[in-house]
Parts: C-alpha cells; sequence; structure tokens
C-alpha cells in the first residue's frame, strides 16, 4: 500500500484514503461542438498508457475531497511528485 | 516411550511432559515440542499419503518449508484446521491431530493404487484428459478428482474463533531472528527509533536454536541468545513479536504479518483473537529471513525417514529427537557434514556418507577421520527401499557421468544436502530485482525497491562469522567459534541405469512432480519456467515450491540445455505461507464484513416485517408481507393500495446533493442535459445526467430552492460517483465557477406518499406551505414546517398517482412516518417497499438507470429527447450526441412489451428474436430489462431495449425460453395513465 503526499493536506497519507482518477493534463475542449468526430473520439478514449513516468490525477477521497496531480512511475509504482490542479506540470526528471 | 530422545540434548522442558493425540492414538511429548518433533520421538514416521500418488510421507524438514507432513489440527467444533504443518505445530497437553488423503486409513490407502496406476498420471495430465467433453467436467472428473487427490478437508463449521487486526509503525522492522536478525536488532535498538523484531517461530533464535554448540563473543549460542534477548526486552522502543509470519512486502515498506496468538494453548480462550493481523508501516526493513535446504533429486527420494540435512540437525538439538539408529548423509554440499558430526557426536551410528563430489576439503576429511567415518566421494543415491521408512538406499559410484558399481547399504535415515536456496520471498514481493549467483545456485536479492536491505543468509552470506559481520554492517564486533560453511556444487540431475520412464524422482513432493514430468514438460514443447511451472504443477502447492523451485529450474534449465539465467523465474508471491481467512478478516466477518446503510426509517420497517434487499450499499424493505403472503401477493396488496388509496414509501436511500452558489444554475445547466437558467425557485425539474461518451449515467428529480441553491437527487446507487464527477468538472475543468457542492444524501429522511389520498392526509400537519393545486402544482418545491419540524416538501411522482416528496431533517424522519402512518389509518395507508416502487414506476414507463440502461443508452434510445436542453451550447456528453455511432440506425430503443398470453411474466434479460423459427445461433434482437406482473392492468408488463424498436411498436416479436417460445407485442412502454390525469386528483 503506497504512501500518497496529498499536495493540498500537506501530508503523505495511506493509499486507501484516495482513488485514482485517470491520465492527468486532459482538458475538455472549450468549444466540443467545434471538433471532429475523430478529435472528439480522441480527447474521450484515447490515453497515453505509458510505461514508465506518468502524470495522472488522484482523488483525496478519504480526506480534503480534492482532485491533484501526480507524477508516478507505473514500473515501480512509485510517486515522483504530487502537486496542485493548475500547476504547472513538474518536468521528467532524467 | 522415549526410545528415540537424547537426554543430553535439545530445548524441551522434561519437566512437563504431555499426552497428545494422532490418528486417535495417544502419544506423550514435552512441552516445547512439535507435532513433527513428538511423533518422531515416538518412532514415528510415516504421517501422510502424497497428492497424486498417494505415496507413504514423513517429514521432510523441521520447518514452515515443509511439503509432506500435512495434518488436520482439530480443537473442536468450528475449529478445525486442515493443511497444517507438522513441523510448525506447537504441541500441547491434549492436541488432536489427523492424517489427511488417505482413506480407510494411512497405512492402508486404497488410493495408492494411483502409484502403481503411475503411467496415467504424467506431467499436463489433467489439462490433456479433462478437456472434453465439457459436460463430463461437472459430473465425473471434478467429483473424482476431488475424492482421490487432494488436502485436507475443508472446514464444513463457521469459524468459532475470533480475529483481530493492528496497525504498528515503526523506524525499523527486522524480520528473522536468527543469529542475523538478533544481531541487527541489538544494533537498531541502541538508536532511538522504534525497533519490531518479527519471527515465525514460537521461539527467537532461528538457526541458533539448532547450533548449541557455536559460540558468539566466546558465550555459547544459546547463553548469547538468552543475553541479547533479555537485552532487547528491556528496551522500551524495540517490540518482539514471535508466533509471527510476514506473509506479504507491499509498496513503501507496508507489510502484513500473521500472529497466532492461542492457536498452542491448551485451554480455548474465547475472550482472545486467535491470530492476528498486524499492518505494519516501517522506516527501514531488514530482512533476515534465512535460507532453505535444498532436497537431491533421485529416485525414490520420498519416503518417510528421507529427509533434509539440517532438519536432523533441529531434531537433535533443539529437540532431542533422534531421527534414526542408522543415518545416512547423501551430499553434495560441505554444510552437510556439520550435521553428520553432530549426530556421530551424540553417539548415533552413521550408515555412510556419500559426497557427489569427487574431492572434499583436507579440514572435512580429518574431521570425519577423526569421528571414525569415511566419505564416499563420486557416490550418488540411485535408488531406495522400504514400505512405510527407509530401509536401505543404492549407494552408486560414478565417473565421467556413469555408473561403475552400486551397493546396498542398510539405513533407515537417509539425509540429503543439497545445497542452500536463499530465502528471497519477501524481498521479491517488494519488487526488489534478484541477481543469479553461480556458485550458490540460487537467486539472491540485487537492486531494491523499497528501503530495504537483506543480511545474512537470505542475502547469500553464509557462515556465522560472515553472518555477524554483515549484520552489524561491518563493525566486527563479533567473534565467532565456528566451522567454516564450505561450498558445494549444484547437483540437480543424476544418472541412472534403470528406465527413466519407471523412475519417480520426486521434485515437488507436496504436488508429486517427477523429475520424468519436468523432462517431459520440455519435450512436449515448454522451454520457460513459467510453462513449465503450469504444465507439471511444480512449485504450484500451498508450499510455493520453497524447497522445490530451484531444483525445478535446474532441471529444466539441463533439459533445455540453456543457463539458469535463460530459463526465467517464477513470480514469488504473498502469501509466504497459507494464511487463515480469519486472519486475512482481522475480525471484519459477518455484519461488519462490510457497511450496511441503514436509513432512520429502517426499524420501522424491521419491526413491521418488512423483508430487506440490498441496494448499493443500503439495505431497503422491499415488501411488507402480511400473515401467509408471498412477494408477489404482497406487491399486488400494495400496488393496488397506492393506486387506490395511499401508499407510503420510504425514500431516503435517494442521493441528494446541496450545489449553491451564484454559478449554481450554470453549473447544473453544464452538469445535466436539461435547461436550468431559466427553472424558476420552487420548481422541479426531472435531471438527467450523462457521461461526455453521451450515455445516461444518472437521472433524479431537482429543484430550484433559490436562485443560487438547488437541491439535486440522484439514484440511490449513483449517488456516490455523481457527487464524484460533479467535484471533478467543478474542480479541475470549470475551477472559475463560483459553485459549491455538499453531499446531503444522510442529511434528509425522504417520506414519499403516492395515491389519491396523499394530499388529504398531509394537509393538517403542514404548515406554511399552501398545497391547493393551483399554489402547489405538479413538479413544484416549497419550504415550510411539518409537525413542526423545517421540511422540503416536493410534490412529485414516481408512481403516476399524486405524490409527495417530504424531505425532513434525518433524525425526525421516523417520528414523522409514525405520525403519518397513524394519521394515515383512516385511509388504508400501506407502506409499500421496493418492488411496489418498481412495478408503479414500469407502469409509468419510467426508467431505472442501471436496470433498463446499462452504460451503452443514449437519451434519444430510451425515448427522452425531451429531456435535452436544444438551445443549449453545452453539456456533459451533448458532443458525443452526434457521433456517427450514436445516431446510426439499428440502435437498441426502449420500447415496452405486452406477452400474448397476459398471464406470462418474461424473464428479465431474456433474449428477444424477430424470427423464432430460424436456425440457431438465433440473431438477437434486444433483451427484456424489466418486468413485472401489473395488479392495476391484471397482465404482465415489460420493459426491453429493441434494435430500432419503437418502429416495431404494435408488431409481434418471439422470447425463445427454454420450455416454450413467448409471442410477444411490441408497444409504448407507457402502460397506465398515458395523459397524466391521475396527478390533477383534489
Ligand atoms: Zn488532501
Amino acid at each position: 500500500m503506497l504512501l500518497i503526499r496529498c499536495p493540498y493536506c500537506q501530508e503523505e497519507r495511506p493509499e486507501i484514503e484516495f482513488s485514482y482518477a485517470g491520465e492527468a493534463h486532459i482538458a475538455r475542449p472549450l468549444n466540443p461542438d467545434d471538433l471532429s468526430d475523430e478529435s472528439w473520439a480522441e480527447y474521450l478514449f484515447i490515453r497515453s498508457n505509458r510505461r514508465g513516468l506518468h502524470y495522472e490525477r488522484w482523488l483525496h477521497a478519504h480526506g480534503c475531497a480534492q482532485f491533484f496531480n501526480a507524477l508516478r512511475d507505473t514500473v515501480s509504482d512509485k510517486f515522483e511528485t504530487t502537486y496542485k490542479i493548475g500547476e504547472a506540470r513538474p518536468q521528467v526528471k532524467k | 516411550m522415549t526410545i528415540n530422545r537424547k537426554e543430553t540434548h535439545g530445548r524441551i522442558n522434561r519437566d512437563k511432559p504431555i499426552k497428545f493425540s494422532f490418528d486417535g492414538k495417544i502419544y506423550s511429548a514435552f512441552d516445547g515440542d512439535s507435532l513433527a518433533s513428538a511423533l518422531l520421538a515416538n518412532g514415528i514416521h510415516l504421517v501422510a499419503r502424497s497428492f497424486k500418488y498417494h505415496r507413504p510421507r514423513g517429514f521432510l524438514s523441521a520447518g514452515s518449508e515443509e511439503p509432506n507432513a500435512l495434518v488436520t489440527f482439530d480443537r473442536g467444533q468450528g475449529r478445525v484446521t486442515s493443511n497444517v504443518r507438522a513441523t510448525t505445530l506447537e504441541i500441547f497437553d491434549g492436541l488432536v491431530a489427523y492424517s489427511q488423503n488417505n482413506w480407510p486409513s494411512l497405512k492402508f490407502d486404497i488410493g495408492a493404487i494411483n502409484d502403481f496406476f503411475y503411467m496415467l498420471f504424467p506431467a499436463g495430465f489433467y489439462n490433456k484428459t479433462f478437456m472434453w467433453p465439457k459436460s463430463f467436467w461437472d459430473k465425473v472428473y471434478e467429483p473424482a478428482i476431488r475424492k482421490m487427490a487432494g488436502l485436507g478437508p475443508a472446514p464444513i463449521d463457521e469459524d468459532a474463533d475470533k480475529y483481530a487486526s493492528l496497525y504498528s509503525h515503526c523506524e525499523t522492522l527486522i524480520v528473522g531472528s536468527g543469529p542475523a536478525g538478533i544481531a541487527a536488532a541489538l544494533s537498531a535498538c541502541e538508536k532511538p527509533g522504534r525497533v519490531i523484531l518479527i519471527d515465525e517461530q514460537n521461539e527467537f533464535g532461528g538457526s541458533l536454536l539448532s547450533t548449541p554448540n557455536l559460540t558468539i563473543n566466546a558465550i555459547p549460542a544459546w547463553q548469547w541468545l538468552k543475553n541479547s534477548l533479555a537485552i532487547l526486552k528491556g528496551r522500551q522502543n524495540v517490540t518482539l513479536l514471535a508466533r509471527t509470519t510476514v506473509i506479504g512486502y507491499y509498496h513503501d515498506n507496508f507489510l502484513g504479518a500473521v500472529e497466532r496468538i492461542t492457536d498452542h494453548e491448551k485451554d480455548i480462550n474465547q475472550n482472545k483473537a486467535r491470530e492476528c493481523l498486524h499492518r505494519i508501516r516501517a522506516g527501514e526493513v531488514i530482512l533476515a529471513t534465512g535460507a532453505i535446504e535444498r532436497p537431491l533429486v533421485f529416485p525414490n527420494n520420498d519416503r518417510p525417514g528421507v529427509m533434509l540435512a539440517s532438519a536432523a540437525r533441529s531434531y537433535l538439538n533443539r529437540y532431542g529427537v533422534v531421527v534414526g539408529e542408522k543415518i545416512a548423509l547423501f551430499t553434495c554440499h560441505d554444510s552437510g557434514y556439520e550435521v553428520i558430526f553432530d549426530l556421530a557426536d551424540a553417539g548415533i551410528s552413521i550408515a555412510c556418507i556419500m559426497d557427489v563430489r569427487d574431492q572434499v576439503s583436507d579440514n572435512i576429511i580429518a574431521a570425519t577421520k577423526t569421528r571414525g567415518l569415511e566419505i564416499r566421494t563420486s557416490t550418488i543415491v540411485t535408488n531406495t527401499s522400504g514400505k512405510f521408512r527407509i530401509s536401505s538406499l543404492h549407494a552408486s559410484r560414478i565417473n565421467d557421468e556413469k555408473i561403475t558399481s552400486t551397493e546396498e547399504i542398510i539405513c533407515d535415515c537417509l539425509l540429503m544436502c543439497g545445497g542452500w536456496t536463499p530465502s528471497v520471498h519477501l524481498f521479491s514481493h517488494s519488487k526488489g530485482s534478484l541477481k543469479w549467483q553461480e556458485n550458490l545456485g540460487a537467486y539472491i536479492p540485487d537492486t531494491p525497491n523499497e528501503n530495504t536491505i537483506s543480511i545474512g543468509a537470505c542475502n547469500g552470506t553464509f557462515g556465522l562469522t560472515d553472518i555477524m559481520t554483515e549484520a552489524d554492517s561491518g563493525q566486527s564486533k563479533y567473534t565467532v567459534d565456528d566451522m567454516d560453511f564450505g561450498s558445494g556444487i549444484i547437483a540437480a540431475t543424476f544418472p541412472t541405469k534403470s528406465d527413466p520412464a519407471k523412475i519417480k524422482a520426486f521434485v515437488d513432493y507436496q504436488n508429486d512432480v517427477t523429475e520424468k514430468d519436468i523432462n517431459l514438460a520440455v519435450r512436449e514443447g515448454l522451454k520457460s519456467i513459467e510453462h513449465v511451472k503450469r504444465y507439471t504443477t511444480t512449485g504450484m502447492a500451498t508450499d510455493q515450491g520453497k524447497t522445490s523451485n530451484l531444483n525445478a529450474l535446474q532441471i529444466t534449465a539441463h533439459a533445455v540445455a540453456k543457463p539458469v539465467q535463460q530459463v526465467g523465474l517464477t513470480t514469488f508471491r504473498p502469501p509466504f505461507t497459507p494464511t487463515t481467512f480469519g486472519a486475512l478478516l482481522g475480525g471484519k466477518d459477518g455484519d461488519t464484513f462490510h457497511v450496511t446503510r441503514k436509513t432512520p426509517i429502517d426499524g420501522w420497517a424491521d419491526d413491521n416485517g418488512a423483508i430487506f434487499e440490498p441496494v448499493a450499499l443500503w439495505r431497503r424493505a422491499r415488501y411488507f408481507p402480511r400473515e401467509g403472503e408471498d412477494m408477489l401477493a404482497a406487491v399486488n396488496r400494495e400496488c393496488r393500495a397506492t393506486r387506490e388509496s395511499l401508499g407510503i414509501f420510504d425514500a431516503s436511500t435517494l442521493g441528494k446533493i446541496e450545489v449553491v452558489g451564484p454559478d449554481a444554475a450554470e453549473f447544473m445547466n453544464r452538469m445535466y442535459t436539461n435547461p436550468w437558467m431559466m427553472l424558476k425557485s420552487g420548481s422541479c425539474r426531472y435531471g438527467l445526467m450523462l457521461g461526455e461518451d453521451g450515455y445516461i449515467m444518472d437521472d433524479g428529480v431537482i429543484g430550484r430552492m433559490a436562485e443560487d441553491r438547488f437541491h439535486v437527487t440522484t439514484t440511490t446507487g449513483g449517488a456516490p460517483r455523481v457527487f464524484r464527477m460533479m467535484e471533478d468538472y467543478r474542480q479541475t475543468e470549470w475551477p472559475e465557477l463560483d459553485v459549491w457542492l455538499t453531499s446531503t444524501t444522510e442529511q434528509w429522511a425522504v417520506i414519499a406518499l403516492n395515491g389519491p389520498n396523499a394530499r388529504k392526509l398531509l394537509e393538517p400537519f403542514v404548515e406554511g406551505i399552501d398545497l391547493n393545486p393551483e399554489s402547489f402544482p405538479h413538479m413544484a418545491v416549497r419550504e415550510g414546517r411539518i409537525c413542526g419540524v423545517e421540511t422540503r416538501l416536493f410534490r412529485v411522482s414516481f408512481s403516476g398517482e399524486l405524490g409527495f416528496e417530504i424531505n425532513v431533517p434525518a433524525h425526525y424522519g421516523r417520528a414523522l412516518w409514525e405520525v403519518l402512518f397513524k394519521a394515515g389509518q383512516q385511509y388504508d395507508i400501506t407502506p409499500y417497499g421496493t418492488e411496489t416502487m418498481h412495478v408503479l414506476r414500469a407502469e409509468k414507463g419510467f426508467i431505472i438507470v442501471g436496470q433498463d440502461t446499462d452504460g451503452t443508452v443514449s437519451p434519444m434510445d430510451a425515448g427522452m429527447s425531451w429531456a435535452i436542453g436544444k438551445k443549449k451550447k453545452d453539456f456533459v456528453g451533448k458532443r458525443s450526441l452526434n457521433r456517427s455511432d450514436i445516431v446510426a440506425k439499428g440502435r437498441k430503443q426502449l420500447v415496452g412489451l405486452l406477452t400474448d398470453d397476459p398471464n406470462i411474466v418474461l424473464e428479465e434479460g431474456a433474449q428477444i428474436v424477430a424470427d423464432p423459427n430460424q436456425p440457431i445461433p438465433m440473431d438477437m434482437i434486444g433483451h427484456v430489462t424489466s418486468s413485472y406482473w401489473s395488479a392495476t392492468l391484471n397482465r404482465s408488463i415489460a420493459l426491453a431495449m429493441i434494435k430500432d424498436g419503437r418502429a416495431l411498436t404494435d408488431s409481434d416479436i418471439y422470447i425463445p425460453m427454454a420450455d416454450q417460445t413467448h409471442k410477444v407485442r411490441v408497444s409504448t412502454p407507457i402502460f397506465y395513465d398515458p395523459m397524466g390525469e391521475r396527478l390533477n386528483v383534489l
């Protein structure tokens, strides 16, 4: 069971307090009606499914109830960092 | 009987003799014995029958790696545990255990006939034989296999014991209390952090318990152990957990450990938990889990009396038990000699010493000679004899991989030493990578994935000197008097003169997998160990191959002529040893297994004979049967009463969300398909929510309480995901909207009154709301008081009758219900449950999200285009409603169904066809989603999703069932009062 740092609570808490909420930085198009079927399908269904460092969203469901973003390694499962919604995505350290 | 005891040896308590029973016979033992040592002390080697061939089996080991000696441990009704390893079962006065997998008895077992028909049971036997025909599986194969092969019986009675669980935190967790673990704990306890030391055995000490002759800092091992434990016990920051098995090592140094609290106690104490699941979060984890000795793979290496050399040492030194009177050793590693020397020094007769190697070190030769023994080098065991216990062996000299001569040697015990396998299980659970260590012929830890170190034998470090140095971080605080651990070779396959097809040289004792099986698997084209494992089942028994995996790997590598590293390695998975379900539940069983949510009115329903059903996490009253009524009779009565006069229904489980703020209407406009900006305060609207994919996700009536305030209701099961989805959009997509959301599901109790007399009942109790239809029309909401309590009163109907939903603060729910129920007697008020609610709404064609929809139903499919705000620029899911496949023809649409025979109630889920005479497989055009007997209409009704179904209205379709095919007329889904006139009753 992972320990996850909630950027709002500023605390490391056990994984059971959180739930996963999909890939991060996929903004809902501002004018969906202007999109072609292909672009809308891309927004709806296509995800990077990355092996390695992955930008993703988590919800502190049994805590502050805030969604936040994280950079996490899908191979080791470890969190690199977590950050608030609206903050720039951290660069991947080489 | 103490003939097999050595008075000079052992740490059992000879002042406390005890009696125990095995297979109904009473035996003597001492406090401190394991069941295994106690049976061996009584001269009993035959304790089990093997899984597949029912071969007689004895003890292979003295520890938790034991594959053979599984017994059933019986503490009375509800306390029967099967498949317990006799080697780890602590004995107490009155203990009762039985052997397993034999009938009628251990000595005369009919299943042993399998041993003579072994040609019928090659590798992959189950895969090949039981494939066809499918119907044979349930009736013939499965019961036969269950009877013939298998482990102990599954318990029949409910578990009578209690279980517990605890969360623990520490800076340093040490797993294993052998010399490495103890030394690490002594170092760690000097630091300020909390230390937990865990060991699976009843005593701390690990291998030291079996090696009393060693000295550490010139102190005999057992004295050093005693001193060290005294130090650790005296430290405030140290927790010692014996009888505790770390079963799994998870992310971020989170470990699960099961402590066995009462299984070793004579008397059952109802107030004590039997086992406790410890969930431990550690800063650093020190793994000192030791190593497991490997058997050698030679023909008939499974007779009782054939055991690991280290086991004989434990039985002698720890338990004072002599495992034989003429003991032979077959080894490929120096460590086997330490055992033989201990046995010889105790005065036990040694039959012979056979070493695969052609050379042995001078030290060993000298030490052997001193004891008057000699070593047969380049010698292997090529067979054994003896029915229930080994009586002789064939010692064969080999030269250049060929047998040159064979001699029969009489013995009653044969010790095997095939080298050592570091116990990397936990390290591997934690996703640490392993590396191949050629000289050990084993994998050892490489790169950790957690803050952990492995020390001692589990790290491939052998010999007490090296272990102690590693354990105290190279400070060399310890001086050790220890024989050099030495070295060995890897010897997994041996030459033979016998027909290889007729040899049974066991690799995996518990699953009866032989060397021949592995070779057959390779011949049949399986080259990876993962495939060989599944095909032969090697390593797949409850011991997870603790003694067999490395031999299986070596044999496979040999067969495919590749280095071991290229054959792969199977994954280590928790739990380390078999774990009871009770421990995993940690006390959360029965009513506490999961949450049961109850409404404030649940107690009344319970008192009044309701039959309940689970709906999401709630339990809801399904119907209220009267004397002699079945469900149908009760529901018919409840439906009629509601349509004719008055029904009362507990709707408190409806999800409720308060949406508040200057941008509340804009937020609602974006979340729901319907238009909300122009909805007046005091009005309600049916709201439809889609996912971004355009499919119906939830629905519910929503009231606008004020310009900036909405009272949203959701489906009972959908409340959490609707709230989460709303929060997701609010927080991440539209943070600019000034709106906030509060889940109020449990703040309001909701009582639904439905029926022509609803208003009449309500009127006298309501203050501040004019119930007159002109001022309080259908789909209006008002705030006021009822019986003096604040209320949000909705005029809504999910039944088609005049209806009200009375929201009051939750803790007034039951009191209000009782007032209304009492006053309602003049109208024959009838409480109804979810079943009647379903029938009433189906008569009106109202959908239930999740029953009539399945996550692939658009508003158009459900005939609900009317709920979409046509002029709205955007809402969640809007863009998807124009996707080509959503507007395409041939989609399933919601329709009503009327059976040709009105008495037939269709099965929900039944498939629909256009032509019942077409060949099988038929083209299915849809399915029944809801189906009921309608007392109101005196016939059956159903809802269905059918391809282009609305165009089929008034035509016939067919529903083929096992007994007959039903002819059905497609209709509008609204069966009752299509104009909605019943809402207007005065
Ligand atoms: Zn938080």
